[in-house]
């Protein structure tokens, strides 16, 4: 039976969820803006408090807790709404409060998703309850991430990583970094691997944090890594040596973004709430109220094109809880998630920019935080598979292309 | 008339109708406008007498809340669905051009759409109708698979149970005895529900189409646009600004003496052979006044059309998508299909994703009125997606196609002309 509300059992992890954002993350989010690379220590608290609420429950975290598959639907047809949905609903809530101190709190790295949905169970002991940072992109390889140019050598009972990686979210403060590198550069995507890095492995060293349009709480490292050797059970998912096993290798390492596109489209999502119920109330104060009973052209100019961004925004909402629905229900989601993606990132961007645009200079001066939305929305366009990526994802399967034939 | 006359004389007169070839065409078209200049009268209609008698009006239950997130349509709903799929590509799709370059739908289509039972999901069930509870999902359902096959023919034979619905969801006891008998039986009449009118910047809860009272009569004058099947039409619900009240719904019956009707032809919905309802001095009893169909229940009324039209967009969008797929695949250039190509298969992927949006945006709100629940926020959002995306699904299918798009050999130019009415249209249609 058809119903796209939020369901009743997520409702007390929603306001939760809400509270945090209105009680933590918006009181300090202008501070972070400005102090950029200065640790939000506000968040150890949270972190503590949120680990907590995971102990305790099925409904899953507010941030990237990372999904294993075998935890979803059992196949008897009967709808289920797990993890995915809950996950995805707090993200939008704290992300309505502030996406770079979401991307900041403690353990719910990227690198956790990956541990979450792939770790061996040995690897979930050793590392689990740990920060972890994600280590994919170099200066050479970006949404080409079968690129990459670091290397990993067997040495004995070791692996050998030497190469360059920017943009790791978190690659300061995480005491783990997942670095994928390729054990044979001659194979391609086959011979990519991910290793669990401790951060203080002298291997890798932090070589600068980045300078950034937004999300500015959220730090941005990058690492250079110099005959960083690792145990060999560092390899993530458990070891496969054989550069040209296709059957876990980069399949399986892209396996993560499945599971984490949903989860930056609900960013998305969040920020592009925030903008719109803050410019709503700025245009009711000059006297704009957004009638939904009137036909938009038959309104001032103003409320036709709050209407318009707010469709769109209500459309990527939706696409998003279906991506999560749809794995929750282990139901194959693929191009759902970067439809979702597609849609909110573009959706985020244009909503935060044209919110600046309906509220002048109070949208643009930093008294209020609408301008830090739009400088924070363009990330998320970006990263996690860029708006492009996402559409080619989506075209390939429709039209059934290969990679090769769908450049 | 008079300038108008003017104009075509200018026109008869000048030569470069015959140096294109075009003299044919043109006196084709002058007998076509004059046609439509004229007025005639509305279809001679039946009796409508109340076969039974009520107590109180028939009301369709709304469904239980639900409390978990699904998109999977319920079994009913499926039925539904499948065999509106089913019969829109065996039947609708294959006449479309026909029914479009005619501007009418095949009659035996539109008896074939009543008997799968559509046009009385408004319909209470004690009352002939064929759904239990509150219908919106599965009208949007039905609506969507219809429009897939044609969205000029979803309208033709959709348009009656709009009116139905409406008399379902307001119309006193009395009302529904009389009108209703007639939609479930072996002839359901012509009708419809006639909110839009002839001007820009339209709103439905401004109503120019005036109802006075007259003793204990209502007198209504106004003009009422893009009407499914104006002329064959045996009963309309018109909407009215009316005295003391504001806007609110009348019934009246073909026969009533200030009623006419004009052609009116548009770029698109042809099969649905639309014209406009003049009401000229048109004189009612007390009991044509739909009493419940005022206030928040009229701007009900008004939501629940916007989102059957949101219905017709997301099938038609679905059928452009579904076109252009295999023709992006086949068509080559430059040595390989045109799909190989990013700005080809960016503009498909696009087209799927918006026209995803719409469909979940369209169903979360016919699934909000189904549990009783505020839905004008969504379903204004919905329009809003559909009037956007739609119109520009509609031009993409054509962009896609090139030049063979803007033929009539291929559909995607009438998809161009059709999806543009999502964001045109009022009342009509209801969930």
């Amino acid at each position: 039976m058809i119903n796209l509300e939020t369901p009743s059992k997520f409702k007390p992890l929603v306001s939760q969820a809400h509270q945090v954002a209105t009680e933590v993350f918006r009181p300090i989010s202008r501070k972070y803006d400005l102090a950029e690379h200065e640790y939000p220590k506000e968040l150890d608290l949270l972190a503590s408090l949120i680990d907590g609420m995971n102990e305790g429950s099925d409904t899953g975290g507010a941030g990237a807790a990372g999904v294993r598959r075998a935890a979803n639907g059992d196949g008897s047809g009967e709808n289920r709404n797990g993890s995915n949905l809950s996950t995805v609903l707090s993200i939008i809530e704290l992300c309505w409060g502030d996406v770079g101190l979401l991307l900041s709190m403690p353990r719910q790295g990227l690198g956790n998703s990956a541990i979450a949905s792939v770790a061996s169970e040995e690897q979930l002991a050793r590392y689990g309850g740990r920060w972890a940072a994600m280590a994919i992109t170099e200066p050479e390889a970006g949404s080409d991430s079968a690129a990459i140019r670091t290397t990993a050598e067997l040495d004995g009972e070791e692996y050998v990583l030497n190469g360059e990686k920017i943009y790791v979210t978190s690659g300061e403060r995480a005491d783990l970094v997942v670095v994928w590198a390729t054990l044979d550069r001659s194979v391609g995507r086959a011979a990519i691997r991910s290793f669990i890095v401790e951060r203080s492995n002298p291997g890798m060293k932090l070589e600068r944090l980045e300078h950034k349009l937004g999300i500015r709480a959220s730090d941005t490292a990058a690492f250079r890594l110099e005959d960083c050797r690792v145990p060999k059970e560092a390899m993530l998912g458990g070891e496969r040596t054989d550069a040209k096993d296709t059957k876990e290798g980069f399949g399986g390492a892209m396996q993560t973004f499945d599971n984490t596109r949903p989860l930056v489209a609900a960013m998305a999502v969040g920020v592009a709430r925030a903008s719109l119920d803050e410019t709503r109330a700025r245009l009711a104060e000059a006297g704009v109220e957004v009638d939904y009973a009137k036909p938009a052209l038959a309104q001032s100019a103003a409320a036709a094109r709050f209407l318009e961004m707010e469709a769109d925004y209500e459309a990527a909402r939706l696409l998003t809880l279906q991506a999560a629905w749809m794995a929750d229900n282990a139901q194959p989601n693929s191009v759902q998630a970067s439809m979702a993606k597609a849609k909110a990132g573009r959706t985020c961007v244009e909503v935060a920019l044209g919110c600046v645009e309906l509220c002048g200079s109070v949208g643009y001066a930093e008294n209020e935080l609408l301008e830090k939305w739009s400088r924070d929305a363009k990330i998320l366009d970006i990263f996690e598979g860029t708006q492009q990526i996402q559409l080619l994802i989506v075209a390939r399967a429709l039209l059934g292309k290969s990679s090769a034939e769908l450049k | 008339m008079g300038m108008g006359l003017r104009a075509l004389n200018a026109l008869a007169g000048s030569e470069l109708l015959d140096r294109v070839h075009a003299r044919k065409r043109f006196e084709r078209v002058v007998y076509r406008s004059t046609k439509s200049g004229f007025r005639s009268a509305t279809a001679a209609g039946r009796t409508f007498k109340a076969a039974q008698q009520l107590t109180r009006p028939a009301r369709q239950a709304p469904s239980k809340p639900r409390a978990l997130f699904d998109v999977t349509p319920d079994e009913e709903q499926q039925m539904f669905q499948e065999a509106v799929r089913d019969y829109a590509a065996e039947k609708v799709r294959p006449a479309a051009t026909d029914a479009d370059a005619a501007r009418a739908t095949p009659p035996e289509l539109l008896a074939q759409t009543s008997e799968l039972g559509i046009n009385t999901l408004g319909v209470p069930e004690e009352l002939g109708g064929v759904v239990q509870e509150q219908a919106a999902v599965t009208s949007v359902l039905v609506g969507e698979a219809l429009a897939h096959g044609d969205m000029g023919i979803a309208y033709a034979a959709l348009a009656p149970g709009g009116a139905a619905a409406a008399i379902g969801h307001w119309g006193d006891e009395r009302q529904q005895a009389s009108y209703l008998p007639a939609f479930t039986g072996e002839h359901p009449p012509a009708a419809a529900l006639c909110l839009l009118e002839p001007r820009p910047l339209f709103d439905p809860l401004k109503l120019e189409t005036k109802a006075r009272r007259d003793g204990e009569d209502w007198i209504i004058d106004g003009a009422k646009a893009l009407v499914a099947r104006a002329g064959e039409c045996e009963l309309f619900l018109v909407a009215a600004d009316a005295q003391g009240i504001g806007p609110a719904l009348f019934v009246l019956e073909s026969g009533v003496a200030g009623l006419s009707v004009q052609d009116e032809p548009a770029m698109g919905l042809r099969a649905a052979s639309t014209g406009r309802l003049l009401l000229e001095g048109a004189r009612v009893p007390a009991g044509a006044l739909v009493a419940e169909a005022q206030g928040d229940a009229y701007a009900e009324c008004v939501q629940r059309a916007r989102l059957a039209w949101c219905a017709l967009a997301v099938g038609t969008a679905q059928a452009v998508l579904d076109y252009v797929i295999p023709y992006v695949k086949e068509r080559r250039a430059f040595g390989e299909p045109i799909a190989n190509r990013q700005a080809v298969a960016f503009a498909v992927a696009d087209v799927a994703i918006e026209t995803a949006g719409m469909r979940l945006a369209t169903y979360r709100a016919a699934a909000r009125a189904d549990q009783g629940k505020s839905f004008a926020r969504e379903a204004a959002l919905a329009r809003e997606l559909c009037a956007k995306h739609g119109m520009r699904i509609g031009s993409e299918g054509v962009q896609l196609l090139g030049g063979h798009g803007y033929i009539k050999e291929h559909p995607v130019e009438r998809w161009y002309r059709d999806l543009r009415a999502a964001g045109v249209m009022e009342g009509a249609l209801l969930v």
